[in-house]
């Protein structure tokens, strides 16, 4: 964690740092898009309407992209460790896989399958066997928070048997 | 003696059975979870607030005083033994005691943790009860315009307490803000940034963007360091208890921690950790043995730790008597707060007076378990340090995805947590603060409704907003808190310069 990330002299411009400035000025851009939208639709009657707020954020959020690109400019943005994808990608397969699954295979299976999936991301066991343990693992938790403390958790097959 | 009657009221409701139970239950899930690695108070606080969800607001708000306290307790465990501090706070307490655990006195360092941290906990939480009806008598003459000029010092303080540089704060923080823009808008109904999507028009949840931020960015992050992270438990070798020697070298630094702790946490100005880096400093200083500092002094882990958490009592203060959250955790018990209806503030004490004295009394009494609890306990909770990664992380976030289909059982909430998770793992990445999207969030939305009702008792006149000398001299410590540290430089620089001339 501590070891020295070494960097050119001559480095390239900081790529990931400008992309940082752009999304926040998109994002600024973006609401003061909505707040223009708001003022258009309903007649201000007093005159801090619902749309003041939201301008001031979004100066705030644009000089922070201002000061982010004159950082990047400057090379003052932080060294960041080198990232590796797979493991992310894992677990984001993980998250994406329970949301499509919690709709109709109910809460057990869908939390299983990203228990083994995330466990697969930080070089755990085969799936085979990480999947089925994250079932039964979620299915206890469905049973204790769904009986024990009257939480509506989404049902499925598994949690119909009960 | 007010507040002495108060107390007793609270402690009459705290010592029923049921609440005993409940502030058992929290005491012990709130060690559970903050002894896993990497997990702070906050996060335990996120993670656990579903569980309390169907109780009843009293006992729910017992239990959170045990989950709070429980999760210091918790996380001092696991940056002594794993040197993973799970908040900013016990990075200190890492510097030393994880130094001591690998000499093989881990137990004296879990010991001065523990009885330091119950010691301050309890002046901390004596000074908690006296001092709140005082500010509450002071906070309800403030007119809107002064809570506006608080809510702008909490998020100066935030974002320039949190992390290194004040630009990547206020990022952060505007970011939260923005977050809290969304949904219908309280005073003419009219949707912002919902973009059409029904489910924007409830604004975004506080719960799920903790949990998104604090365990979904935290595990990407950690999963995207692949295998380099290696994390050592060192065993708890030898006596757990102290030798007299121990002692005392421990009760003056537990003593300072206390003193340091609670007015700078009590401070609408906060953060729990500036107080543990003085409280080192001042230890190192003062130390008969400042030769040992680096290599586990004890008195490095009592002061700092008995610091951490009286401040943690002292941020309540803002939090119950103002509704001013100034510390991650804070903001999640005001979402605890706010799952109920309530709004902390000074109302607070006249409206439901025995929930509040009742949750005060509360943490007296998870204080004193805890040090019961702990000590005894600390080969299971040792136990769970050896947890492996995969089956860890894994179970984090299992119980992240419940908290979230618990509190809003919908596909939505659930996507809503991944696009969160992937924008905190983001900041992680780029070394952005994420405490401070979680107050923007918060505190944004009560910001602009002060902001409204100060201008609209004015009718729109911007200058009442610096009207009363109350906000006048709040802006002023604004101003010190966020060009202070530039001020300082160029002053330095200045000499720097002038004097080898």
């Amino acid at each position: 964690m501590t070891s020295p990330t070494e960097r050119d002299v001559r480095t390239p411009p900081d790529r990931a740092a400008y992309a940082v400035a752009a999304l926040l000025a998109v994002l600024s851009g973006v609401i003061a898009w909505d707040a223009a939208h708001i003022s258009s639709t309903v007649a201000s009657y007093s005159r801090v309407g619902a749309a003041a707020f939201p301008y001031a954020i979004a100066g705030l959020v644009m000089a922070c992209a201002i000061g982010t690109a004159l950082a990047a400019w400057r090379g003052d943005f932080p060294d960041r460790e080198p990232m590796e994808f797979g493991p992310v990608a894992w677990i984001m397969g993980g998250l994406v896989a329970q949301i499509v699954l919690v709709g109709f295979a109910g809460f057990s299976i869908a939390t299983g399958v990203l228990f083994g999936l995330t466990a697969r991301g930080f070089g755990g066991k085969p799936l085979w066997l990480t999947i089925p343990i994250g079932i039964v693992l979620s299915f206890l938790l469905y049973v204790l928070f769904s009986k024990g403390l009257q939480l509506s958790l989404p049902q499925g097959p598994l949690e119909r048997l009960i | 003696m007010e507040s002495f009657d108060a107390l007793l009221l609270g402690l009459s409701v705290a010592v029923q059975p049921q609440n005993l139970f409940y502030a058992f239950i929290g005491v012990l899930l709130g060690t559970a979870v903050g002894v896993l690695p990497g997990i702070g108070p906050a996060l335990t606080v996120a993670l656990l607030l579903p569980v309390t969800f169907k109780l009843d607001p009293g006992g729910s708000l017992i239990m959170f005083a045990g989950i709070y306290y429980g999760g210091m307790y918790g996380g001092s465990t696991s940056s002594i033994l794993l040197n993973t501090p799970g908040e900013s706070a016990s990075i200190i307490t890492a510097l030393e005691g994880n130094k001591m655990a690998r000499a093989g006195r881990g137990g004296p360092a879990l010991a001065t943790a523990a009885i330091g941290s119950f010691v301050a906990g309890l002046i901390a939480t004596i000074a908690l009860t006296f001092l709140a009806p005082w500010v509450v008598e002071i906070a309800l003459n403030f007119g809107p315009a002064d809570y506006f000029a608080l809510m702008v010092l909490a998020f100066t303080t935030v974002s320039a307490a949190f992390g290194g540089s004040a630009l990547r704060g206020l990022t952060a923080l505007f970011i939260g803000l923005s977050l809290g823009l969304v949904g219908i808008d309280l005073q003419t109904g009219q949707a912002r940034l919902a973009f059409g999507v029904p489910d924007l028009l409830d604004g975004v949840e506080v719960t799920t963007t903790a949990v998104a931020m604090f365990a979904l960015g935290e595990t990407l992050y950690i999963a995207s360091l692949g295998s380099r992270m290696r994390e050592t438990i060192e065993p708890v070798r030898g006596s757990l208890w102290m030798t007299a020697q121990d002692w005392a070298r421990s009760w003056k630094p537990w003593l300072r921690g206390t003193a340091l702790g609670f007015p700078i946490g009590a401070l609408p100005a906060g953060g729990a950790e500036i107080p543990t880096f003085l409280s080192y400093s001042a230890e190192k200083a003062l130390s008969k043995h400042p030769e040992e500092f680096g290599h586990g002094a004890i008195e490095g882990v009592a002061g700092p730790e008995a610091a951490n958490n009286a401040s943690a009592a002292g941020v309540l203060v803002p939090l119950l008597t103002l509704g001013l959250p100034t510390s991650a955790t804070a903001a999640m018990m005001l979402a605890g707060f706010q799952q109920y209806g309530i709004q902390p503030g000074p109302l607070l004490f006249s409206t439901n007076a025995d929930l509040v004295w009742g949750l005060i009394a509360s943490l007296f009494i998870a204080n004193t378990m805890l040090l019961v609890l702990n000590l005894p306990l600390i080969g299971m909770w040792v136990r769970l340090l050896s947890i492996p990664r995969p089956w860890l992380y894994g179970g984090i976030l299992v119980f992240a995805t419940l908290g979230t289909l618990g509190a809003n059982p919908s596909q939505f909430e659930l996507a809503m947590l991944a696009a969160l998770g992937l924008l905190g793992f983001a900041m992680r990445y780029f070394d952005y603060p994420v405490a401070p999207v979680i107050i923007g969030l918060i505190l944004g939305p009560l910001a602009e409704q002060q902001l409204r009702r100060a201008l609209a008792i004015s009718q729109g006149d911007p200058a009442a907003l610096f009207e009363s000398s109350i906000a006048i001299g709040i802006y002023a410590v604004c101003a010190i808190v966020l060009f202070g540290p530039v001020l300082w430089k160029l002053v330095q620089r200045k000499n720097g310069k002038t004097l080898p001339a």
